[in-house]
């Protein structure tokens, strides 16, 4: 393994949903650059484990950039200083030797913190249930190719629907908006043939469930695209803001 | 207790067809009564509930990630196959049965892989419908590309990230279930248990992975979902929570294990880089459409792979294989990089790599883009640079994640590659309605083990998830459950719901009461190199039973000596991960024994001591062409069942791709 670099970590630990939390300062060595920053994480446990202490709960799975499932706040932007990845593909060579590096939850009302740096974001599912599909049940379909689409409008709708539901919109932004995540899924139906019969109903079916689970409101600043992963786009909420006015102006008739 | 396949009667090709319109149904009223578990939430699990949702069954989900959207079918790159023919290339639903049983060396079930070919098309129509935005043309049709083992353009793809866009198609579908009220979702909940009554599932003990209370549920079926095993090996390209616990826990009460020895070594990725590492990333297949495989042609040649010469390279999988090239199938691409390497001509600071090269992508691409252009005469920078962004579109993801990953920009120098665990073609064996040797209780997906033989074709994994999930299960339940109409739902106080969670409190007590001093990690990588040296690309009879020994004692010293910390009533990852390492070591175990016991080469099996001249995987038809069924019989180890193939619709041959 090449390179040693010496760490300071302060990491938010809080015990459940209900207890408070507090910054933990943890000194760590023998790290590579060619360490992703959740192997880093696995070397602190490790250590904490070995020195007879709780390891530090945090969320991941894939390790590959895909399922989101990995959720830091680091220092101070969520997956950490680079553009257009999950912390998993974050690598510490990113860092230098000798850093601090504060680590936090997602910090939103609507994403309580389950323990440690573990979220709940089971408020995207919920948003999904409520409207981010289409409804054809299992048998309906015709064959796949009797709807030609523009590749145009294809692209758009797969550049959409890139989104990984990870939450960093949410996190990086101050009104912790869920606008970027709902238009994204959004646009992805809106630009398909398949999208469209149900085109109003979702859009104010997703939009009256974001507000009940208490995301905020928009307010243009766009922290939510710098920090996407997937560098979704904020067009794609001017997009739902049309589909959401398009749809009230409609069903007020 | 004898094997019973259950393959309906009559031609290959009408079996299914004969099968749907025979099987028995359940009326609506009465499927409004039946209660169906589902475990896992990828692919086969998502579509399989949403599907019987759709029909009228009273559905309950269980993952143990933090939203059915993250299960582990959403890091599939590459692509599904079909046999649609969209391309006018001779593609046919025989076809892709055949290239399927061949992909497999000759070690599947032909009735399945039949009715697999035969969905496959309704499959994208489907996922089309539901708003997965596969990649089209400009005329707004359809693309499609090759993946290995195959001489026909039949995989739908979007981008690298196919796996992403279905499963958030079949989530999208399980969703809209969960918001009409007909399925119950239970995320971070992990399944520790089936509940067998009077010799059938009726239920299962899960772990609320939040609050750490044991739950009891009840179902008239429980549908299995959980896809594979590959992280026995430790490193694989598997997520890190991907498990055997709840296929394990099924085997020990009584569901039969078949096949555990084959598992699948994916060619094409990233290397290992050091101690840290904690999982393998894949680096898509599809990458061996345009990209060519390479070393140098002279040992321990030790210059930059930019300045080794044309003729001084040894693109090998074309010199062996003129057929299929770099699109050979995937166990016989990762044997011949093993072999390269293990000759001394492997590249990279660990000499444990191969080149995939893409200049001559960039090039032809190139050429092609500048004569659309109109460009006359581009010099060569020109082409290049055109050639890239051709690139760029069809690959640009991976590219990146290459570059993110190693600190190499794959644009200007050849990738690293090296063979990795990906996939596990063994699993729980099913007969052809996907059932268990446990009444009542099924496996679907990558948990089974019915359609991939020895090998699994590229593409053909995403296909058989939503396969079993759509358009499968939801006919085949119902031969089951039409006879369970008038079973009352039983309350979770019976006996066997008790007992089921008193075992599994025991082992949760018994994995916090240890309090050694080693991590659940530290065992988990020891197994893990255990596994993999002796137990995986190639195999031995020394080696294995070396293996065995070795898994044995590791398992006696981690329930001895492993450190739990915290405990059950809170989120705890790491009595998690021992749970999951408990049941790998005992899989492990029955893995070696099963590669032991067979005594031949097939498929991504492959012993050393059985092998062609020419260093082929060398079947032996007479003697193993069967599925091994291992019934687990607790003390007493494991009894061998055996399934004999038969194959009436292909002719067995040597497998060929010269």
């Amino acid at each position: 393994m090449s390179g040693n670099m010496k760490l300071t970590l302060k990491v938010w630990r809080q015990k459940n949903r209900e207890a408070k939390g507090a910054f933990e300062t943890h000194q760590i060595d023998g790290i590579s650059p060619d360490m992703s920053f959740l192997e880093m994480f696995d070397v602190l446990n490790e250590k904490l484990i070995n020195e007879g202490k709780e390891p530090i709960a945090f969320d991941h799975d894939c390790r590959e950039g895909i399922c989101d499932t990995c959720s830091m706040f680091i220092n101070g932007r969520p997956h950490g200083p680079k553009r257009g990845i999950t912390t998993c593909q974050l690598h510490m060579r990113s860092f230098q030797d000798g850093d601090t590096i504060v680590v936090e939850p997602w910090r939103a009302g609507p994403f309580p913190v389950i323990k440690d740096l573990v979220v709940d974001r089971s408020a995207f599912d919920r948003i999904i249930a409520s409207g981010g599909f289409v409804s054809v049940n299992t048998g309906n379909a015709q064959d796949a190719n009797s709807i030609p689409v523009a590749k145009e409008d294809a692209d758009d709708a797969f550049d959409a629907a890139a989104c990984i539901g990870c939450g960093a919109c949410v996190a990086a932004c101050k009104n912790a908006s869920a606008m970027l995540f709902v238009s994204a899924k959004m646009s992805q139906l809106a630009h398909l043939p398949q999208g469209q019969p149900e085109r109003r109903r979702r859009a104010l079916a997703m939009v009256a469930q974001m507000d009940k689970e208490g995301f905020g409101n928009c307010t243009n600043t766009y922290a939510c695209e710098a920090e996407c992963p997937k560098l979704i786009s904020v067009s794609n909420i001017a997009l739902m803001n049309r589909e959401y006015l398009g749809a009230t102006v409609k069903s007020d008739e | 207790m004898e094997l019973k396949s259950n393959i309906p009667e009559g031609p290959l090709a009408e079996k299914w067809t004969r099968y749907r319109s025979s099987v028995p149904l359940v009326n609506p009223a009465n499927k409004r009564h039946l209660e169906v578990i589902v475990v896992g939430s990828g692919l086969a699990g998502a579509s399989a509930a949403s599907t019987l949702a759709e029909l009228g069954y009273k559905v309950k989900v269980f993952c143990f990630q933090d939203s059915a959207r993250r299960a582990h079918s959403i890091a599939a790159q590459g692509g599904i196959n079909a046999a649609k023919n969209y391309q006018n290339d001779g593609d046919s639903t025989y076809r892709l049965f055949y290239d399927t049983i061949k992909g497999g060396d000759y070690r599947s079930r032909e009735a399945n892989v039949h009715r697999l070919a035969e969905v496959s098309g309704n499959i994208i129509d489907q996922c089309v419908a539901q708003g997965v935005p596969f990649a089209r043309e400009y005329g707004g049709l359809l693309s499609n590309r090759s993946f290995g083992g195959v001489q026909v353009q039949r995989t739908f793809y979007a981008a690298g990230q196919t796996g992403q866009q279905l499963l958030l198609g079949a989530y999208s579908a399980l969703m809209r279930q969960v918001g009409m009220g007909k399925i119950a979702m239970y995320s971070r909940h992990e399944m520790l248990d089936v509940v067998v009554i009077d010799g059938k599932a009726r239920g299962i003990i899960a772990r609320n992975l939040i609050t750490g209370k044991l739950e009891r549920h009840f179902g008239h079926a429980v549908l299995l979902c959980t896809g594979g095993y590959g992280n026995v090996f430790y490193l694989s390209t598997n997520a890190m929570g991907s498990n055997v616990t709840a296929a394990w826990k099924a085997h020990k009460k009584g569901a039969f294990f078949a096949n555990p020895c084959f598992t699948q070594i994916h060619p094409t990725c990233i290397p290992v880089s050091g101690d840290h590492q904690s999982k393998l990333t894949l680096m898509s297949e599809s990458l061996r459409n345009d990209g060519r495989i390479w070393v140098p042609k002279k040992k321990g040649d030790a210059r930059p792979a930019n300045d080794i010469p044309e003729d001084e390279r040894d693109y090998y999988l074309e010199r062996r294989y003129p057929a299929f090239g770099n699109l050979v199938p995937r166990d016989v691409a990762s044997r011949a990089a093993k072999e390269r390497c293990d000759a001394g001509y492997g590249v990279g600071p660990s000499k444990m790599a191969v080149y995939l090269d893409y200049a001559s992508a960039f090039e032809r691409y190139g050429q092609i883009e500048a004569a659309k252009q109109g460009l006359v005469d581009p010099d060569k920078e020109t082409i290049k640079r055109l050639g890239k962004e051709v690139v760029k579109e069809k690959y640009g993801n991976l590219f990146d994640m290459y570059e993110q990953i190693t600190g190499e920009n794959p644009y200007e120098t050849p990738m690293r590659i090296y063979p990795a665990v990906h996939y596990t073609m063994g699993g729980l064996w099913v007969d052809y309605d996907l059932m268990t040797t446990v009444p009542g209780l099924y496996a679907l997906g990558e948990c089974n083990f019915s359609d991939h033989g020895a090998n699994r074709l590229g593409a053909s994994a995403l296909m058989q998830g939503l396969a079993d999930g759509y358009f499968v299960i939801p006919y085949t339940i119902g031969s089951y459950l039409s006879k369970e109409i008038s079973t009352k739902a039983i309350p979770t106080d019976h006996p066997a719901f008790e007992e089921a969670e008193r075992n599994t409190q025991a082992q949760i007590d018994r994995l916090l009461n240890v309090k050694g001093s080693r991590s659940v990690d530290y065992y988990h990588k020891k197994l893990g190199k255990i596994t993999w040296d002796k137990c995986g690309m190639a195999r031995n009879e020394q080696g294995l039973k070396e293996a065995i020994g070795e898994i044995k004692a590791l398992r006696e010293e981690f329930w001895q000596n492993v450190r739990v910390p915290g405990d059950q009533h809170e989120l705890n990852p790491e009595l998690e991960k021992a749970g999951r390492l408990a049941d790998f070591l005992e899989l492990a175990e029955l893995m070696c024994m099963d590669a032991l016991h067979r005594n031949e080469s097939c498929g991504g099996h492959f012993r050393e001591e059985y092998q062609t001249a020419d260093g082929e995987a060398l079947r032996d038809d007479e003697n193993f062409s069967y599925v091994a069924a291992w019934e687990y019989k607790g003390e007493a180890g494991y009894e061998l069942h055996k399934e004999h193939l038969t194959f009436e619709n292909i002719k067995i041959a040597q497998r060929s791709y010269k």
